[in-house]
């Protein structure tokens, strides 16, 4: 598999791909195999559909919003380039890349575009603040019901409760949008520096400053 | 508290009373012969004599453990010097009074007191308090130093030190190759007390800490393990050593090393099962803890398997179940019972090192040794640590980085472990045994102190990553969350899941077996330490509800309109009792149910008083810990192939559920309006099953399976409850005849018959009428629930979550996995718009 996909990357394509993104040549071909095997109508790109095929994504609460990173605004296909460009914000920075010269333009893994990757995430309408409706967007794809009708079914055919007490549990145990909208009111608090009751991408990096990005959003690729 | 009193005294009673026979100093023959013929009746006598040896022992440990006191109230001091070198140097000062007074040392850490009284406590304490998730992911890692480091430690050290000595380089030794190893032996391994004193203060990062703190356990069975092997070998003189010998020292090493692990497990085992019953006895209940720990490590001890061992697997093992089927009160108990000791007796150990120190009978000075000794640990160390860890990082998801390989090089501090051991040997057969003391002792000395003290610098100076601080902010905590998604998403997508079979295995057997026959069906804690303090929090909030509720007048609105909220709990417990008869062989354990019924309780006070404000923040914070979703999986296992998923199986349904609809419709208005659901589902699942690279089509099946068991319910379960007015489920089930004669009837007139049976009825009316608008949670929480308006249960259910996968991750519909699903007409927003 390896061989042939090596096969129909070309040489120089590989030397742009690695100047622009900093994967090595063993990891460009082998993503590029895993590129070719997503791609299903095998036209060299990839579309929603392709990326939805990935089992694993369909459980990821972020699974849709991360596939549609993938995409340039306003297309809807991205070809081996636009995937490495994206998988390049992960690739974890390594020790000799910290001291480089800084005229050279930024590379796709710093901290800062890392960073970027994270507030587009949220930032639906481009408009580089998230507000509080973008903000509950998210919470709400990322918080669970933590009891489920199985189990309270279970509960109530074994031990004659009373469907009040049930129905009170299963209340309980949600998080109410309520709840969640005075959590993302927090959020915002905590983060809104100039007022405007939203977050800018200058006060999203400040929020995150004690925070580990180049570790938490760094992967291992392998080679 | 009583309890804590209770096995700390008791405890204390047990160690006073059998290290008196054991301290030097302390007379063995203080019990007879004072009796002298008495001419009046003395008011009161002079004693000293019968109670000598429990009060020298006494004196000890307060006066060490003043010391400690001292120490901790000034912070300069320690912020400088760690508290193991501190306490060293007390023991210096106090073995200098003992020598002056009585010109001999009369103090001295015997090896028998050392490993039965002051060390167990100690390994107890770190394998109860290990954190599991940590250590089993970087048990890799942590198995790969604590084995092969220790056994490369050994020879490496016997062996140079042996190549130096037939060189020359340290004079005349009466010594040998295998008494060398066995010194190497002793002295390899890293020692927990001093590592845990050190680390503990420096707050490195979790990885860094879990891995040099697995290894400085663990390899201290295994250097125990060595010990002997080597033990045996110089008994039996160098002769006699061939083939045969050694390997059955390797087999010996591998026995005693597993049987240890195996003998504590199996004592973990009876705890677990033995606290599912002391539920009325919550007095001694934490006492069984310590005494099963003890007794899991002198059953190793007797049956010479690694007794170090056991005690840290029997601590690692029964945590959690132990924790969950106490009592509250006595797992805290537990706790600080567990931490009062370890801390006790590492104190102690660290004084009586520095005490040992003072007694001019024990040093002798050889040059060449005691350097070459000093020189060869530190870079051998080194060595392994560098080799090892780069092995390991070709199979880590995170590699460790070159300054965490200095930190865990530099770690490795020796103490008393190896101190315990040179005392243990034979004079006889070990001519240069004080030699090899004093060169323990400065090893000692050498890595507790200088490095020890270099060691905060050092940490600072090379900016290892320290523990990260407190999540303080909400935002940073949603972040986190959100980070721990994406990098699961993007490891999908590049297609290069590392992931741990085994352990996911494990995890499916775990929830199968394990909590069903080691934990305590009516438990009703959490498994998890965020749910404790979730716990915490709720309880105030309870109290200040009490109070609120007192400043009214009385709590007796509480019960004119929602009397099930004030009998709640005491239902609940009650009725649990019953459950393990109840239940199929496949259900989710109880607590895992009951965990999550608790907090509930508290969320509706919550919500129905909203004066609780000052505590939000706590809440929110809490709130979101349990209620996000978890990354699918830790990323510091290391990786392996399988992509299997690993996430708590409902949760895992929900969000596919989720996601599928939602891609679902937005496919439909994409591309036609017209739904077809069903084609396009089958066809994504097909999809998924053939062409994931992953090659493991399985997963697809094990994503989709779950919702049949969760419908199987026996006949006569449901028969049997259903007259106690539980909910008519049963009923539904899929056409399959278990009628409910109490509720069906009700059913039928009221309402006509669901279209399809898989579907039970409520969702079939939601979605004909899509119109209902949800009463408000509130509302619906003091809607007066009777059997007889059981029949509007069905939207109702549907309208008290915003989240409509709710429903859908377990109708019988995911029977067929993807099969297509009703559209809902509730939406997020819609339903909740009427009161917000």
């Amino acid at each position: 598999m390896g061989s042939r996909a090596s096969t129909l990357l070309r040489e120089e394509e590989i030397e742009e791909i690695k100047k622009e993104t900093g994967f090595s040549h063993s990891q460009i071909t082998r993503l590029y195999s895993r590129f070719t095997s997503l791609d299903k109508g095998e036209n060299g790109t990839l579309s929603r559909e392709d990326f939805q095929r990935i089992p694993e994504l369909a459980i990821n609460p972020l699974g849709d919003r991360i596939i549609n990173a993938f995409f340039p605004e306003g297309e809807d296909q991205v070809n081996f380039r636009g995937f490495m460009r994206t998988l390049a914000h992960f690739r974890p920075i390594e020790d000799n890349e910290k001291n480089k010269d800084p005229t050279a333009s930024e590379p796709l893994n710093s901290r800062t575009n890392k960073l970027l990757f994270a507030f587009r995430l949220y930032d639906l309408d481009r408009d580089d603040k998230i507000s509080r409706d973008e903000l509950l967007q998210v919470l709400r794809m990322m918080v669970g019901l933590n009891m489920f009708v199985s189990q309270v079914l279970r509960m109530m055919v074994g031990l004659n409760m009373f469907v009040s007490q049930v129905l009170r549990m299963m209340v309980g145990v949600n998080i109410s949008d309520e709840q969640l909208g005075s959590i993302a009111d927090r959020t915002i608090q905590e983060a809104d520096q100039n007022g405007d009751n939203s977050i800018s991408f200058n006060e999203f990096i400040k929020v995150l400053e004690k925070v580990d990005v180049e570790q938490k959003m760094s992967i291992r690729f392998l080679h | 508290m009583s309890g804590l009193w209770h096995g700390k005294i008791l405890m204390l009673m047990v160690v006073l009373t059998v290290s008196r026979h054991s301290l030097p100093g302390t007379n063995a023959s203080t019990g007879n012969g004072t009796e002298n013929t008495i001419t009046t009746l003395p008011i009161v006598t002079w004693k000293w004599h019968h109670t000598e040896g429990p009060y020298l022992v006494a004196l000890w440990v307060l006066v060490s453990w003043i010391c400690k006191l001292v120490f901790q109230l000034n912070p300069a001091l320690t912020n400088v010097f760690p508290e193991s070198g501190l306490l060293i140097c007390i023991g210096w000062v106090l073995g200098g009074i003992i020598y002056g007074a009585d010109k001999v040392q009369t103090f001295r850490l015997q090896p028998f007191t050392f490993f039965y009284y002051l060390l167990p406590p100690i390994v107890l304490d770190a394998g109860y308090s290990m954190p599991n998730k940590q250590f089993m992911g970087n048990l890799g890692a942590i198995l790969v130093h604590a084995v092969i480091g220790t056994v490369w430690n050994a020879a490496s050290l016997g062996l140079g030190l042996w190549g130096c000595w037939l060189g020359g380089a340290m004079g005349h030794l009466n010594t040998g190759l295998l008494q060398l190893l066995l010194f190497g032996s002793l002295i390899a391994a890293v020692d927990p007390v001093a590592v845990i004193a050190v680390f503990e203060e420096v707050h490195v990062n979790e990885v860094l800490y879990i891995i040099v703190f697995g290894e400085s356990l663990l390899n201290d069975g295994v250097t125990v393990v060595l010990f002997n092997v080597f033990d045996a070998f110089v008994s039996l003189g160098g002769p006699a050593i061939n083939a045969v010998e050694i390997i059955k020292g390797i087999i010996s090493f591998f026995v005693v090393a597993f049987g240890g692990s195996l003998v504590g497990i199996a004592f973990g085992i009876l705890i677990s099962l033995l606290t599912r019953l002391t539920k009325k006895t919550p007095t001694i209940e934490p006492g069984f803890i310590f005494v099963f720990g003890y007794l899991s490590y002198l059953t190793a001890e007797f049956l010479s398997l690694s007794a170090i061992l056991s005690c840290t697997f029997c601590g690692v093992f029964c945590q959690k179940y132990v924790n969950t089927n106490m009592s509250e009160k006595s797992v805290n108990t537990v706790r600080t019972t567990m931490k009062v000791f370890a801390n006790g007796s590492e104190t102690v150990i660290f004084v009586f090192l520095g005490i040992s120190a003072i007694d001019p009978s024990i040093w002798v000075w050889n040059t060449g040794f005691i350097l070459l000794t000093l020189l060869f640990i530190f870079v051998f160390r080194f060595m392994g640590v560098f080799v090892l860890t780069w092995i390991l990082n070709q199979y880590r998801l995170v590699p460790l980085g070159l300054i965490e390989q200095l930190v865990m090089g530099y770690g490795g501090l020796r103490g008393a472990v190896a101190y315990g051991l040179v005392f243990l040997l034979d004079e006889n057969k070990y001519k240069e045994k004080n030699l090899m003391i004093s060169t323990t002792l400065l090893v000692v000395y050498f890595t507790v102190m200088l490095q020890g003290i270099t060691m905060k610098p050092l940490v600072n100076w090379l900016k290892v990553k320290r523990a990260t601080t407190d999540e303080a902010m909400l935002a940073e905590k949603i972040m986190n969350r959100t980070f721990d998604h994406m990098l699961v998403a993007i490891e999908d997508i590049s297609g290069q899941i590392g992931h741990n079979y085994l352990w996911d295995k494990w995890h499916n057997f775990e929830e199968k077996w394990l909590f069903r026959i080691l934990m305590n069906p009516t438990a009703r804690k959490s498994r998890d330490y965020i749910f404790n303090i979730f716990h915490q929090l709720n309880l105030k909030d309870a109290m200040s509800y009490v109070q609120e509720g007192e400043r009214r007048g009385s709590l007796a609105f509480v019960r004119n309109d929602s009397k099930a909220d004030v009998d709640f709990n005491k239902q609940f417990d009650t009725d649990f009792t019953d459950m393990p008869d109840i239940m199929g062989p496949d259900h989710i354990p109880v607590p895992f149910v009951l965990r999550d019924s608790v907090p509930s309780v508290s969320l509706n006070m919550h919500e129905q008083d909203q004066k609780m404000r000052e505590s939000e923040d706590f809440n929110a914070h809490h709130l979101l810990q349990q209620h996000l979703y978890k990354g699918r999986k830790q990323r510091h296992t290391y990786s392996r192939k399988q992509p299997v998923v690993n996430r708590d199986e409902d949760e895992v349904q929900e969000i596919f559920q989720r996601t599928m609809r939602s891609r679902l419709e937005s496919f439909k208005s994409a591309k036609m309006g017209v739904a077809q659901p069903k084609k396009i589902t089958k066809h994504s699942k097909k999809d998924q099953t053939e062409k994931m690279s992953n090659g493991k089509p399985a997963d697809d099946s094990k994503i989709h399976s779950y919702g049949d068991e969760d419908f199987e319910f026996s006949e006569g379960d449901s028969a049997g409850d259903a007259a106690g007015g539980s909910f008519p489920m049963a009923a539904y089930k899929g056409g399959a005849g278990i009628v409910n004669p109490a509720y069906m009837a009700e059913m039928d007139s009221n309402e006509p018959m669901p279209p399809m049976p898989q579907i039970p009825p409520w969702l079939a009316e939601a979605g004909e009428d899509s119109s209902n608008v949800a009463p408000s949670q509130r509302a619906q929480l003091r809607l007066p629930w009777t059997p007889t308006n059981l029949r509007r249960l069905a939207p109702l259910r549907l309208s008290t979550h915003s989240n409509d996968s709710f429903l859908l991750a377990d109708s019988p519909a995911t029977q067929e996995g993807t099969e297509p699903q009703p559209p809902l007409p509730l939406q997020d927003g819609r339903g909740r718009g009427t009161h917000m």
